[in-house]
């Protein structure tokens, strides 16, 4: 009796404030709720929201400091502004036209890695007493400075062997995803882009300013054959070895038809064999024996139908297969054909990861980022994206396209110092029969890879007979460097 | 020079209100207000410094000195009602004092950084309602008969919204103010305060159905006259304080639910019913893509607190002054540019210490009136921070209001400083009350030494004897509480 009564008086104090208790909590939670969003918030979005064209402190940055520079990896000057006698400001490309797309250019909107780190290029981290110094003499500051990663040798080694053609060259390390060299063709001088500014707008039909890596999507043509042999391995895994076909030249579907290229005819292939010829006739037959709907989620794993996780812009590649796809269809994407469409990144992406084990590593190419002192404000290291295959069949896709080299359609690689390993590809577009592009993607070397080229060059013809000599430049200018240097 | 200076200050002053705001919190450590003297005195040298340097700063970056003068005059006048308020009432709470100058020094500084002449005006009110805010603690503590008018708190809060419904000046939409002899007034500010006091005064004696019922119509008329004015923020402030304070009244969970149900009922009505709440709504989802019109306000403050950092651009090194109205609506965002992300989050702790000192003086009040009222305020003062830095930062839709002592804007700070100031009487009266009760207790102890020599052993004796081992705070507390449940059984 005693005791429940003392129980009940010390209970009360508790209860008689319980309620105001609860609001202050409630707000006092909001309140740290509201205040760790504001500060994520500001965090994560400076860089975005200082390229937006409505936030006027752009110009209050450009105003006070000058343009940052943008280097290679061995520290060439690719963009930098000058200032003449009179006081103006000038951007300078001291290589032209090579860096054109991936530099990009800065005035008349912004493009590359001008356009990518420009929250850097336009900010200065300089040491206070060199800004105090310039402020007594009313210089602008210095902007921070840009390290890429791109290697210009290589970068003219790619944009030489491609020549006059249209089309693109994408050099990756596949241990990194770091770009060594990118090329898109036609190209342009950024210095001049203001001068031929609507010149370029007009011209619809090259499409010029398009960065044809990142952006241009065209049929993959034989090179998709690595994505079909990825599913089949997949579906298959311990019977692969077994598949045989006898090719005639062609296979027949109702009222549709594949023919290999330029009407050859295989005979008997097995797996290997397909893959290496590059025999579209059993890659039709090995496509309409797949499981439609693990094959569209291989097709979304490896990044089809979505943006790419990369920091500059790409385009969206295009592959579906559900249920519902035809037979027909069936055929025709599985040699890279009809509604497929991909970009020369996310091929080089694919091939990255099959020459890394599995594991793609996000590709990029803004390296570091230094004040005018030289010290550094922020390092972009490499990041795994994650495994787009498993390490098992990234093997078994090394050894196929090993032996493309060794008895296939890419045997212009073979007999060198170094080992090469790909796929050819020679994709059909447009209406007139035999019109194709030529495609190569593949690494070197095969055994433990070190880069990673993809190339396409538009209207060219084979791929084995204009891609691959391509590959080959770029791989003994490459080897001859990191063997003797 | 003037970079070093620049430069070195942005650290400074993050470091003096982050000190600041740390004493601001370390108050609560502390049950009595004597001890806490060492925290008050180091927060009075804070703020001092911090007010200094950012006026050494604004002197600089303008080249003129004269600014100077006018930051001597707002030490003068803070330092005074600093001193006045402690020599008038000995027995305030100085951390409400202090942070109320030290928001008010905040604003000075943005205010002359944003807009000189806007800033003096701003002045003038601030010394002309610290000296009205001087009287009101004396007021609130004498006058017991304002618990009993409640309504006429209810009629003249309604008349003066409905006036201005009717005969209000139109700013971008909104009824909001009217001039008598060129001085714009905006009702609504001080209505809060009349509607809080309507509230308690309705509620203190019984909270059944009936009384909540009644209250409920008034408070709905009050609401109502907003949204037709189109003052949608201040609508949401009435209702919100409403229905929070019924919670605390009846103890009733299912009002506050009730409350919930019934506000996003209207919310939707509203919605559906008037396109610029439809505008509001759409521009808070995604402003990017009406940057042009609706959006273009909240992406320019979003501009405006991505690009400060943690340390801020610095004063004059931004440019805040691309957000439309951000003396008034946008302050916050001002700061966070340009004093940083650090100095912005501090505010919005120093704004929440505010707050909870404010429920713990309500929490104490064993007076049903005062403590009402005292929660009642410090609701309304919390949820207008709320919906200004809320609205500013995109965590909710706009509504437009000002942030409280600091914002540009005379009504709006002399009814803070008001609030401000009410609640320090109300703390007043709390001490008042725990000394009557000491009083009372010692003569209970004394009656009870007597009986315990007599050994006569019954259940209250027992209780004592417990209560003697208890500290004398708490011991008071309890015997509050004992007064208070007796006077709930009143009531049930």
């Amino acid at each position: 009796m005693k005791m429940t009564r003392n129980k009940k008086t010390a209970k009360r104090p508790k209860k008689k404030n319980r309620e105001i208790m609860l609001v202050t909590w409630a707000f006092t939670i909001l309140f740290l709720g509201m205040a760790g969003y504001i500060t994520h918030y500001a965090m994560t979005h400076q860089q975005e929201l200082i390229n937006n064209s409505y936030n006027g402190r752009q110009q209050i940055l450009l105003a006070q400091n000058r343009r940052g520079k943008i280097y290679s990896a061995d520290g060439e000057v690719l963009a930098q502004t000058v200032e003449d006698a009179e006081g103006n400001e000038k951007r300078e490309y001291p290589y032209q036209n090579l860096f054109s797309h991936v530099v990009g250019y800065a005035s008349n909107g912004r493009m590359g890695v001008e356009a990518q780190a420009n929250y850097y290029l336009i900010n200065s981290n300089a040491p206070l007493s060199q800004k105090a110094s310039l402020d007594i003499s009313g210089e602008k500051y210095p902007g921070d400075d840009v390290y890429t990663t791109l290697d210009v040798e290589l970068q003219q080694v790619a944009s030489t062997a491609l020549g006059v053609y249209q089309g693109a060259v994408i050099v990756t390390e596949p241990s990194t995803g770091k770009i060594l060299a990118m090329v898109s063709k036609p190209d342009f001088n950024p210095e001049e882009i203001e001068a031929m500014w609507d010149e370029l707008i007009a011209d619809s039909e090259s499409s010029v300013l398009l960065n044809r890596v990142t952006q241009g999507l065209y049929p993959p043509g034989s090179t998709f054959k690595i994505v079909t042999a990825l599913e089949y391995i997949k579906e298959n895994p311990d019977t692969y070895q077994n598949y045989r076909y006898t090719c005639n030249g062609a296979i027949t579907r109702g009222e549709d038809r594949i023919q290999c290229y330029h009407g050859s005819v295989h005979g008997e292939v097995g797996f290997t064999k397909s893959f290496a010829k590059s025999c579209n006739t059993s890659f039709a037959n090995i496509g309409l024996s797949l499981d439609r709907k693990s094959f569209g989620n291989t097709l979304n794993s490896l990044l089809f139908n979505q943006k790419l996780p990369v920091t500059f812009q790409s385009g969206i590649s295009k592959a579906e297969v559900s249920e519902e796809t035809s037979e027909s269809d069936m055929m025709q994407i599985s040699i890279g054909q009809g509604t497929v469409s991909i970009t020369p990144l996310l091929l080089n992406m694919i091939t990255c990861s099959i020459a890394n084990n599995g594991t793609l590593m996000k590709p990029y190419v803004t390296e570091c980022v230094k004040n005018s002192a030289g010290n550094t404000i922020k390092t972009f290291s490499p990041s795994a994206y994650g495994k787009l295959m498993s390490e098992q069949e990234a093997a078994i896709l090394q050894e196929l396209m090993t032996d493309v080299v060794e008895e296939g359609t890419a045997s212009r690689l073979k007999g060198l110092s170094y080992t090469a390993a790909g796929k050819t590809g020679s994709a059909e577009y447009g209406t007139v029969k035999g019109d194709s592009h030529a495609w190569f993607t593949g690494f070197a070397p095969a055994e433990e890879p070190q880069i990673c080229v993809t190339i396409i060059i538009e209207g060219a013809g084979a791929g084995g007979d204009y891609a691959v000599p391509i590959a080959k430049r770029i791989f003994d200018a490459y080897f001859e460097k990191n063997v003797s240097g | 020079m003037e970079l070093y200076v620049s430069e070195f200050s942005k650290y400074v002053i993050a470091l003096l209100i982050t000190l600041y705001t740390y004493e601001c919190f370390a108050v609560f450590r502390y049950e009595e207000e004597d001890r806490r003297g060492g925290i008050y005195t180091r927060q009075n040298i804070l703020m001092f410094a911090f007010h200094f340097s950012s006026f050494l700063v604004i002197c600089f970056e303008t080249g003129d000195i004269t600014y100077l003068f006018f930051y001597a005059f707002q030490q003068i006048v803070l330092y005074a009602a600093i001193m006045l308020f402690r020599m008038l009432y000995p027995k305030t709470n100085r951390l409400v004092i202090n942070n109320m100058c030290m928001l008010l020094s905040i604003g000075f500084v943005i205010l002359t950084r944003l807009d000189f002449n806007k800033a003096v005006k701003q002045f003038v009110i601030v010394t002309g309602s610290l000296a009205v805010a001087l009287m009101i603690p004396f007021f609130v503590h004498k006058f017991k008969f304002l618990k009993k008018l409640k309504w006429i708190y209810a009629i003249v809060g309604i008349a003066a919204l409905s006036v201005v419904m009717i005969l209000g000046q139109t700013t971008y939409g909104s009824k909001l103010s009217f001039k008598i002899a060129g001085v714009t007034f905006q009702p609504s500010e001080f209505v809060k305060i009349l509607f809080v006091f309507f509230v308690a005064s309705a509620l203190y004696q019984a909270s059944g159905f009936f009384e909540v019922f009644t209250t409920a119509v008034v408070a709905a008329a009050h609401v109502v006259v907003l949204v037709i004015s189109k003052d949608l923020g201040s609508a949401l402030i009435f209702f919100i304080v409403y229905v929070l304070m019924v919670f605390v009244a009846t103890r009733n969970f299912l009002y506050v639910l009730a409350g919930a149900v019934g506000g996003s009922g209207a919310a939707y009505v509203a919605f559906k019913v008037f396109r610029h709440v439809q505008v509001r709504v759409q521009a808070w989802k995604d402003p990017w893509s009406v940057i042009d019109s609706a959006g273009y306000q909240i992406t320019q403050s979003l501009f405006a607190i991505s690009s400060g950092g943690w340390f801020g651009l610095g004063l004059y090194k931004g440019t805040p002054e691309s957000i439309p109205f951000v003396e008034a609506d946008f302050i916050f965002s001002a700061i966070a540019e340009e004093l940083g992300i650090i100095f912005a989050i501090c505010l919005i702790l120093i704004c929440v210490s505010c707050f909870i000192m404010c429920m713990n003086i309500a929490v104490r009040l064993n007076d049903k009136f005062y403590q009402l009222t005292a929660f009642g305020l410090g609701v309304t003062y919390i949820f207008q921070v709320f919906l200004t830095i809320g609205g500013g930062t995109k965590f909710i839709p706009l509504t437009g209001v000002t942030l409280p002592l600091i914002s540009y804007g005379g009504s709006s700070v002399l009814t803070t400083l008001i609030m401000f100031s009410i609640v320090e009487g109300l703390y007043i009266i709390k001490q008042d009350e725990g000394e009557q009760e000491k009083k009372s207790q010692m003569k209970k102890q004394k009656r009870k030494k007597k009986k315990r020599v007599v050994a006569v052993e019954d259940e209250d004796e027992e209780d004592d004897l417990e209560e003697y081992l208890i500290p004398q705070e708490e011991l008071a507390g309890r015997i509050n509480c004992k007064a208070g449940n007796q006077f709930e059984d009143d009531e049930e």
